[in-house]
């Protein structure tokens, strides 16, 4: 089981490293990272497995938001399910 | 691997253009509620009820949470209580009021099937079923109701849209206080399907399965946004744009729905493929019409690019889904809409363009405040009209109009959230007392030579 976390926001100095830190208390294991800054607009996509979390998949999705929220940033986490089943026939 | 540039259409999808699943509805058979003794029938109905759907709420909150993608509604849809009311031979209001309790003890916010199936005659316990609408209605708050008078193969019970006529009226007289909010939950029929998940006319047919669960899809919003990006292209390409976009929409009622089935253990049914609009900004069928290329929705064209819409829609949708069911197509419900609130209140959207939309798109007059003096015969008219649309093209037309008691052209009706709020329309004054007090069927259509 894998999630997609989103990171869209203002560019500022260690958003990779507070996110996976987040992913990391939860025993969420980062797979793969893209990540683009344009002008200064910072996207960060985030593949992680999430079969062996700590706890429910909605308290790290909970908490990832919060912690978006207190960066200003919008951080979106998703089952990949959606996006597989949306983009690939 | 998953491309950057599909994630984050799928989130501006969900974030800007308000995509969201309308209803996960779990369709529940009543048949073994059947007792002569009422008082032991609703016992079993309501324990039916929240025995099955105990988990439906929970279950339909974690999927939320987990895909990302809001379900507006969780609700309920039971078998037609006529059916299950006949043995007790005595009005059936307290079934209303026990799928009500069940309804608040599970947590959702609507439940359907407060129904009768009358398109050929009326059978033991159709009649007090019908009569008691009103009050079942207006002594409940989350009960809707719906009765089929007409089909292609039986043709249109006229006596039963009279009837109806005057409980449509009796509905809103009697939820005066709450902006005649009855009427709103109640649905006529022609040709209406078993397995419908969007309210007010859901109800669980007697060919289905004990229990299963129906998806609603939704996303006017997406499909303007996509359309917004070739404001030169020809209708053709419109078309594909639109069948590609609805593909994306399904696929992801798709998934709910058989997420859904598989943690409730419970048969997944049917997808509606369908654009329900809201009357939030940027969700709303009349702006996709308007996008295509009409200054306001319901001038000329809205018929043609309407049929356009409707027809890419399921085409996109079919391939998306391993089933398809229930009403499927574009809904036009005016107060629901805000493009078509503007253009009804800016006089270009009449009921008779919507009466020729509904020829063309699913499902038919629906949420249409009415003036407060309408006769009960002329609403039982607007009813046989539309009725006979859905019997001619063999498709599903409905009737939700909403007689504003007190209040003419010119005010109208707010109910707030997402059934929003409709201006008066006007209609036609003289009467068609005569034609429908003849009463009696009009005879089911021709299957051949058609023109």
């Amino acid at each position: 089981m894998r999630a997609v976390v989103t990171v869209i926001g203002k560019d500022a100095v260690g958003i990779l490293a507070k996110v996976s830190t987040k992913c990391a208390e939860h025993n969420a294991n980062v797979i793969e990272v893209t990540q683009s800054v344009l002008q200064d607009m910072f996207a960060m996509i985030m593949l992680v497995d999430i079969s062996k979390l700590d706890g429910d998949f909605a308290s790290l999705a909970d908490e990832l938001t919060a912690l978006g929220d207190s960066l200003g940033l919008k951080i979106h986490t998703m089952h990949e399910d959606i996006f597989n089943c949306m983009h690939h026939i | 691997m998953l491309n950057t540039y599909d994630v984050l259409e799928t989130i501006r999808m969900i974030q800007e253009e308000c995509l969201d699943i309308r209803t996960i509805t779990m369709g529940i058979s009543l048949l073994d509620c059947i007792d002569h003794d009422i008082d032991k029938a609703c016992k079993k109905v309501y324990d039916k009820i929240t025995g099955r759907a105990a988990r439906l709420v929970e279950v339909g909150e974690q999927i939320e949470k987990e895909f990302g993608i809001p379900i507006i509604n969780k609700r309920i849809s039971v078998t037609p209580i006529a059916i299950i009311s006949a043995a007790c031979k005595c009005s059936p209001v307290p079934f209303a009021k026990a799928m009500d309790e069940a309804a608040k003890a599970v947590g959702v916010n609507l439940i359907g099937g407060y129904s009768a199936l009358v398109q050929k005659g009326f059978s033991a316990g159709d009649m007090e079923l019908i009569n008691s609408i009103p009050e079942a209605l207006a002594s409940t708050e989350r009960v809707c109701s719906s009765v089929n008078v007409g089909s292609t193969k039986a043709g249109i019970n006229l006596d039963a849209c009279k009837v109806m006529g005057r409980i449509v009226r009796e509905c809103a007289e009697q939820t005066v206080d709450s902006a005649c909010f009855g009427a709103a939950k109640l649905v006529v029929f022609c040709n209406s399907v078993e397995d419908n998940p969007f309210m007010a006319g859901a109800y669980h047919g007697v060919g289905m399965p004990d229990c299963m669960i129906n998806v609603g899809v939704s996303g006017p919003g997406v499909v303007r946004a996509a359309l917004k990006k070739y404001p030169d292209a020809s209708i053709s390409q419109i078309a594909d744009v639109i069948k590609k976009i609805a593909y994306k929409i399904t696929r992801v009622g798709q998934l709910v729905g058989v997420t859904a089935s598989e943690r409730l253990g419970v048969p997944f049914g049917i997808v509606d493929l369908s654009l329900a609009p809201t009357p939030a900004v940027g969700d709303s069928v009349a702006h996709i019409l308007e996008e295509i290329g009409l200054e306001r929705c319901g001038t000329h064209g809205t018929t043609a690019a309407l049929a356009l819409l409707n027809d890419a829609v399921k085409k996109g949708g079919v391939m998306a889904c391993s089933r398809i069911g229930g009403l499927s197509g574009a809904f036009i419900p005016v107060s629901e809409d805000a493009g078509m609130i503007d253009a009804a209140k800016a006089g270009t959207l009449s009921i008779e363009k919507l009466e020729a939309m509904t020829a063309v798109c699913s499902v038919g007059l629906d949420m249409i405040v009415v003036p407060g003096d309408t006769e009960a015969d002329t609403i039982a008219a607007i009813i046989a009209d539309e009725a006979a649309i859905g019997m001619v093209n063999s498709k599903t037309t409905a009737v939700r109009v909403i007689p504003a008691i007190g209040k003419q052209v010119g005010e109208e009706l707010d109910w707030g959230g997402l059934f929003g709020c409709g201006p008066v329309m006007p209609l036609h004054k003289e009467s068609p007392a005569k034609f429908i007090n003849r009463g009696g069927q009009i005879p089911a259509p021709m299957q051949s030579l058609k023109n």
